[in-house]
């Protein structure tokens, strides 16, 4: 296993009353794709939002425990300092309504860089990295909205990456996809773990057994097994995540 | 909740007894017909041979489907692939029983000595292949150990069967023809029983993951 990027420990979640997140402890390994997988309302997007603190937002919310990346615990660190360290792509691809050229230079120019040539380079090197470079080359300043939804996804892909994250939050970043768009994202994000960590949330159990090298299964909040994804697949240790892979609940 | 998939093991299981079960009449006409002299006892078992390789080809096709339609994993995934390598083994038994008829023939009738164990050692290999695939359905992990063990008893019936013959072939040196014909179906006996262990290891394989050698 890789070297640690992100250390969870004991992490405990409430939305109110109600716990969504029980006593979560793992490591996330460095430069590798981890999946979340688990039935629906079993945490498993709460612990991804939670991982560059999109939970915060949320007033009722209740945190304990620790979330360590770089050394420090996030909940004490600068949100946005954290953010450009920790990307976000979400399950919708959600472009934002201007040129593909603006919304790759979107996030650097947020965070001061305003030399044309050194946003020129970002918005290649970023849109290279998605794989989506050469069908977008020569319309850099058309509108976004105008992509097809693979397309619109790989470039929220290349916009993330463009203020140069080590960590890649994905919540079911397929799941509105055709199966060649599907397998071009899952292409990418293979491609991507050579330079980042993925942290991807995915009610496609196949998908995990493609592309990640570890699996992290939830069950009502609570972190039952977590493993090489291969093994997982093949020799699940709790009986719960056995009966959850092989459809007989969930 | 997947009651479909569930009907399509049970299925496949059913397939797999069927299998089994016509290896084992195979080889049960083969040492009759040996023992009994009873070329008629023989000639049918060519056409079990020939519906044991359809069957082969039938629980091929379904395992490719479930695979294809299931994408099974964990234990499901083991299950079916495990039975995807038994009925290769399950085939070659089918073959070897029709091969030691095959050799019958050449026997000319001769009365099969009182010290050549054939009829033990094809009780033997039968009850074997019968509780080899038992532990598939049954999951069953003790019993395909015993299976495991119980090829020793066999290897010693092919040796105490060499060693017969070639003390026959001592005294009377004009049975070798006879003699060698005779260590063939012992050797085709003995390979059955190798089989059955095949089966046995890939039925601990599909219950724990792991393989014998691994185990051990």
């Amino acid at each position: 296993m890789n070297h640690a990027i992100i250390t969870v420990n004991d992490l405990n979640l409430w939305y109110g009353q109600s716990q969504a997140l029980k006593h979560i402890t793992m490591e996330i390994p460095e430069k590798s794709i981890t999946a979340l997988i688990g039935p629906s309302g079993c945490g498993k997007s709460t612990f991804l939002k939670t991982l560059n603190r999109m939970n915060d937002l949320i007033p009722t919310v209740k945190i304990t425990g620790e979330v360590r990346y770089g050394g420090e615990n996030i909940f004490e660190s600068e949100v946005n300092a954290l953010r450009k360290e920790v990307g976000m792509v979400f399950q919708k691809p959600n472009p934002f309504p201007m040129s593909i050229y603006d919304n790759i230079a979107y996030g650097p120019r947020t965070h001061g860089i305003k030399s044309k040539a050194k946003l020129d380079e970002i918005v290649e090197r970023s849109l290279r990295d998605a794989a989506i470079w050469d069908e977008v080359k020569d319309r850099l300043k058309k509108n976004a909205i105008g992509l097809s939804g693979g397309q619109q996804q790989r470039l929220c892909i290349a916009r993330a990456l463009a203020v140069e994250p080590k960590v890649l939050l994905m919540d079911e970043p397929t799941s509105a996809l055709d199966p060649i768009s599907t397998s071009r994202i899952e292409e990418l994000a293979m491609e991507l773990k050579e330079k980042y960590t993925i942290v991807i949330v995915t009610h496609n159990m196949q998908q995990a057994v493609r592309i990640s090298d570890f699996t992290a299964f939830f069950l009502l909040g609570e972190l039952v097994e977590f493993g090489e994804t291969e093994e997982m697949f093949s020799q699940p240790k709790d009986q719960r995540t056995e009966d959850y892979i092989t459809g007989r609940f969930g | 909740m997947r009651s479909r998939f569930d009907e399509q093991l049970a299925l496949l299981k059913k397939e797999m007894i069927e299998m089994g079960a016509m290896c084992e009449e195979a080889i049960a006409l083969a040492a009759r017909a040996l023992t009994e002299g009873n070329m008629t006892l023989a000639e049918k078992v060519a056409p079990l041979s020939q519906n044991i390789d359809q069957m082969e080809r039938d629980i091929e096709s379904r395992c490719l489907k479930l695979l294809l339609q299931q994408q099974p994993v964990a234990k499901d995934l083991r299950v079916i692939s495990a039975a995807m390598k038994m009925i290769t083994d399950i085939e070659r038994i089918g073959d070897q029983a029709e091969d030691i008829t095959e050799i019958l023939p050449y026997l000319a009738g001769r009365k099969l000595p009182d010290n050549i164990p054939v009829r033990e050692m094809a009780g033997g290999v039968i009850r074997m292949v019968t509780d080899s695939v038992d532990a598939y359905v049954k999951q069953d992990i003790d019993m395909a150990k015993s299976v495991i063990k119980r090829d020793d008893i066999i290897d010693g019936y092919f040796a105490s069967i060499k060693q017969n013959l070639i003390d026959l072939l001592k005294n009377n040196t004009d049975s070798g023809e006879f003699a060698i014909d005779l260590l063939m179906i012992g050797k085709y006996l003995e390979r059955i029983g190798d089989h059955a262990v095949n089966i046995a290891e890939w039925v601990i394989f599909s219950v724990t993951g792991m393989h014998k050698e691994v185990q051990s």
